[in-house]
């Protein structure tokens, strides 16, 4: 092959179009569902219709231009960072005890300055452990990580994170999804599959004990979690609500916008419960290209992952697939009732202007990586 | 050598899943990429699950959802049903329905509040503080005002402000007031029948209510948008009555004006065909209005009683709510069981000298003189009181009561108005000579008034004991018969002959009697009056009352006048059978009943 071929080959196909495609498309998808689902509500608060929708338009908007300069920045940059980041994280969740903090529906986890310039700490702390976990397998050798002592090491630097998410901003599910995301990355680096087999096996008891030893509230979201129709706990209510909205959208759906469960049924349907409506709007079909669209997505994180220049852009890549991975399959596990109630958004479509922007983000280092694939 | 295959497979595995490009980095971590693979692939299982899940949601228990969903989100609006009407006779319309409506804000739709309170206040004459105070609070729907003219509920619409909701309803409407107000009854807030008849056929009367069905949001408020499913209403049936409009104003009238004229409590009057028990009117008067049944008349007012007392008082059907001591017309009675019996005859002869002792009562005669001596015949002429002791000891207290039965004394009458009043009466075995002699002649003993006109109508047709009644059948809307109404009759309560020959004794009364102001020219009609002294009997208050039929050899029509405590000249005779005349006087060639050559009555001297 000539040179001139070589080079053209690069920029044409490297740089991964199809996962820009996705992204855009999930983002306008979202932004659609996202107006359909809240303008009732927020006309119901005496709120514009467009409320929501504006400033979920204002944050991706932002997040478009951090993923444009993520993707066109070497990736590699933000090896040196990563230990800083690391820092920073744990510095911002504590933030939010201080007068910075910013409760909002009975929890403290958001942290700025007034209700309109606020930032959810826990999306930040997710990036943060990818980047530093990514930068801190590509620096240890093989040998390093395939000792238990090795793996365990990096386990418990991002429990550190994890449990101050937990701890500190009561937020049980981020910390699942921080602990996820490094449980991944990590049996994708380490040579051994056998430590993370014991510690699946391990992980599973001890949250099964924790749910059945545990207090009644979480006794509670298991009782909801298999008799929604019986069970007369609040939480019971959002999972039959969106149960119902999810059972009468049907194989084609109620049409764009028309459904009634959003009408103040499914409580605060534009935030974890979107899918719910999704599927009550457009039906099975399109709740299943959804859920195709986000597999495509984690299909081309694969790709790019397997394909990267180096250890770091593939652990990278691998942290970002899996932080997608695990908050789709658990968003969509539970709003149908597939798992006990957690509160895990679906990206790219859940109203959150913080997930927004970190999503953006991460998925603009995946496509700096994509970029920078050298061809052979 | 395994060391090398191993590689090799490898090798191919890496084949697998590296698509586009390798570098060095890649050759040593090939680990990762398999690892990387597991995670994709493995997610992607998931996923397939999850569309698996959606797949037995939404299409295997997609319909318990869907019918979990619409339960939830269905509001049900009900659309009231017309209530049946009531026909007169003539099939006069005498109950029917207006349209009325309820006018309503919906807080959330209303998006010019200003010029709703501008309007509202201006159409429905209401203060602005009550108009302004419901616009403006926030609840999913507001009422305003209820039972509204259409006209202005018409007006209100047209303004088409939104947010503004006017429901078409329906209220009861009488026509004629006042008419029959104590049979016919009213209606509550809930079209339901409150008294008379319109509680009695009031599974008839009511409709099916129908219904609209809405989708609404969590907060119950209305989705115009969504397409409304509707049943509609049924009206009730129709009722159709044996009572004739005409012939109930004329006897209402006729009440009125004696109630006015004698300061009567009041004035009853019925009208009956003997022969089956059709009731053709039946006046109470004073009658209230029956569009305005809660606002007291002036005659029920009274210090310091409850309202709705007064109320009732005022409701009250005194023809078969109450019950009284008849008196004379009783006498009718006594006549036809005596002589049915045997122990007399029109022929049989009587001296009065004024009273009659029995065992160690002096009962005395209207006529404290006496009327001497005199045939059966002219002691019911003259309503001699002896003659009737004499008549009701010799019958005995068995016979007595076994009259009393089969005439329907003992009995309700089974008409089909509620709250009928029982017979207040001794029991057989207590009754002694005395309470026989008194009973005899219509006294110590209390029935309803239409109770005696249904024994009278029993002596003068042969001896059928008929049901008086008010409903004759039931049509639909379009007026086909859905159901005719039977009423039990039982024959034989005594012998035509008997019956016959009572004809012809109260016929006797009317042309030469007591009763004489109850004849009219040209007509045969026979009757007998009353005066009973009401208890306690020092108190000095009667009751004027008189019975009249004619034709009197073929009865068609039998009706009896009761006045309540008149003032002044209080005896039957000159109260009560100039009522009864003056309205034969109306309603006889009304009824086809023709004018006859009467014999002039030399034969009975």
């Amino acid at each position: 092959m000539s040179k001139t071929n070589g080079k053209l080959k690069k920029k044409q196909s490297n740089f991964d179009y199809s996962l820009l495609f996705l992204i855009l498309f999930l983002l306008c998808f979202g932004l659609v569902m996202l107006y359909s689902t809240s303008s009732y509500d927020a006309m119901l608060s005496g709120l514009p219709a467009d409320y929501y929708l504006k400033k979920q338009i204002f944050a991706t908007c932002i997040g478009l231009g951090v993923m444009a300069f993520a993707a066109a920045v070497d990736y590699r940059l933000w090896q040196r960072f990563a230990l800083i980041a690391y820092f920073v994280a744990i510095v911002l969740i504590f933030l939010v005890l201080t007068p910075l903090g910013i409760e909002r529906n009975g929890a403290r986890r958001w942290i700025g300055i007034g209700e309109s310039l606020s930032f959810q700490p826990a999306e930040f702390a997710k990036l943060a452990v990818i980047v530093f976990l990514a930068m801190i397998v590509s620096k240890m050798g093989k040998e390093a990580l395939s000792t238990f002592r090795g793996v365990a090491t990096l386990l418990v630097l991002a429990s550190v994170i994890a449990g101050l998410i937990a701890v500190v901003t009561d937020n049980l599910s981020s910390a699942i999804i921080i602990l996820g995301i490094a449980f991944l990355m990590l049996f994708v680096a380490s040579p051994k599959s056998r430590y993370f087999i014991i510690m699946g096996v391990v992980g599973v008891m001890a949250i099964a004990a924790f749910i059945l030893l545990g207090d009644s509230f979480r006794m509670g979201r298991i009782e909801v979690w298999l008799h929604p129709e019986e069970s007369p706990l609040e939480g019971a209510y959002q999972v039959l609500q969106g149960l119902y909205a999810i059972g009468s959208g049907g194989l084609t759906g109620k049409g764009l916008g028309n459904s009634v469960q959003k009408l103040g049924f499914v409580p605060e349907a534009q935030n974890d419960y979107i899918f719910t409506i999704i599927c009550e709007e457009l039906g099975m079909f399109g709740g299943i290209c959804v859920i195709l669209l986000f597999a495509c997505m984690i299909w081309r994180f694969m790709v790019i992952a397997n394909n990267a220049p180096d250890l770091f852009g593939s652990m990278l890549v691998v942290g970002i697939m899996a932080h997608i991975a695990i908050q789709v399959v658990l968003n969509i596990a539970v709003v149908t009732n597939s798992i006990p109630n957690t509160g895990v958004t679906l990206p790219f479509i859940s109203y959150g202007g913080t997930s927004i922007l970190f999503l953006l983000a991460e998925m603009g280092l995946a496509l700096s990586v994509s970029l920078r694939i050298r061809s052979k | 050598m395994g060391r090398s295959k191993k590689l090799k497979i490898k090798e191919r595995k890496k084949q697998l899943y590296v698509t586009e490009s390798m570098g060095p980095f890649d050759m040593a971590k090939t680990f990762q990429r398999k690892k990387t693979a597991i995670c994709c692939i493995g997610a992607i299982c998931l996923l397939v699950a999850l569309c698996g899940r959606l797949f037995f949601l939404m299409v295997v228990r997609g319909e318990h959802y869907t019918e979990m969903a619409t339960a939830l989100q269905q509001r049900e609006r009900s659309i009231k049903a017309a209530r049946g009407l009531i026909l007169d006779a003539k099939g006069t319309v005498i109950a029917s329905n207006r349209t009325v409506c309820t006018v309503s804000v919906i807080h959330s739709q209303i998006t010019d509040a200003e010029s709703v309170i501008d309007m509202l206040v201006k159409e429905l004459k209401l203060s602005e503080d009550t108009v302004r105070k419901k616009v403006e609070k926030v609840s999913s729907r507001e009422k305003i005002l209820s039972n509204v003219s259409k006209e202005i509920g018409d007006r209100i619409r047209a303004y088409n402000l939104d947010g503004v909701k006017v429901d078409e309803d329906y209220k009861r409407y009488y026509p004629c007031n006042n008419l029959a107000s104590k049979v016919l009854g009213f209606t509550g807030a809930d079209n339901q029948g409150i008294i008379g008849l319109e509680v009695q056929y009031d599974s008839v009367l009511m409709g099916t209510d129908g219904m609209i069905l809405t989708m609404a949001d969590a907060g119950g408020l209305e989705l115009e948008e969504m397409a409304e499913q509707r049943i509609e209403p049924i009206a009730g049936n129709t009722l159709c009555l044996t009572l004739d409009a005409n012939i109930q104003s004329y006897a209402q009238q006729i009440a009125y004006k004696a109630l006015e004229a004698k300061q009567a409590n009041y004035v009853s009057i019925i009208v009956m065909n003997p022969q089956n028990g059709e009731i053709l009117a039946m006046v109470n008067a004073p009658e209230f209005d029956l569009n305005d049944p809660y606002t007291l008349l002036a005659e029920y007012e009274e210090e310091g009683t409850e309202t709705q007392i007064l109320l009732n008082k005022m409701w009250r059907n005194q023809s078969i709510n109450d019950t009284y001591e008849p008196g004379s017309t009783f006498k009718i009675v006594t006549a036809a069981a005596g002589i049915e019996e045997g122990v007399v005859t029109p022929e049989s002869n009587f001296s009065c000298p004024g009273f009659k002792i029995v065992e160690d009562r002096r009962i005395r005669c209207h006529k404290t003189t006496g009327h001497g001596a005199e045939t059966f015949v002219q002691a019911t002429m003259n309503s001699c009181n002896p003659v009737f002791i004499e008549t009701g000891l010799r019958l005995g207290v068995d016979a007595w009561y076994d009259y009393l039965g089969k005439l329907g004394i003992l009995s309700r009458t089974g008409v089909d108005l509620p709250g009928e009043a029982g017979t207040i009466i001794h029991k057989q075995e207590n009754v002694g000579q005395v309470e026989l002699a008194t009973m005899a002649f219509g006294q110590s003993f209390q029935i309803t008034p239409l109770q005696l006109l249904r024994a009278a109508s029993a002596v003068i047709n042969g001896g059928t004991l008929v049901t008086p009644h008010f409903a004759k059948s039931v049509t639909d809307a379009d007026g086909n018969i859905i159901q005719t109404y039977t009423y039990p009759e039982s024959d034989g309560a005594i012998s035509e002959s008997t019956s016959e020959t009572m004809k012809e004794i109260l016929e006797l009364v009317v042309s030469e009697g007591t009763g004489a102001k109850g004849g009219i020219e040209g007509y045969s009609i026979g009757g007998k009056t009353a005066t009973s002294q009401k208890l306690p009997r020092s108190a000095r208050k009667y009751i004027a009352s008189y019975i009249g039929f004619a034709p009197a050899d073929d009865p068609q029509v039998i009706a009896i006048a009761i006045v309540d405590e008149p003032q002044g000249t209080y005896y039957g005779g000159s109260v009560a059978a100039p009522l009864i005349r003056e309205l034969y006087e109306n309603i006889l060639p009304y009824l086809g009943i023709e004018k006859e050559i009467i014999d002039t009555p030399d034969d009975i001297e």
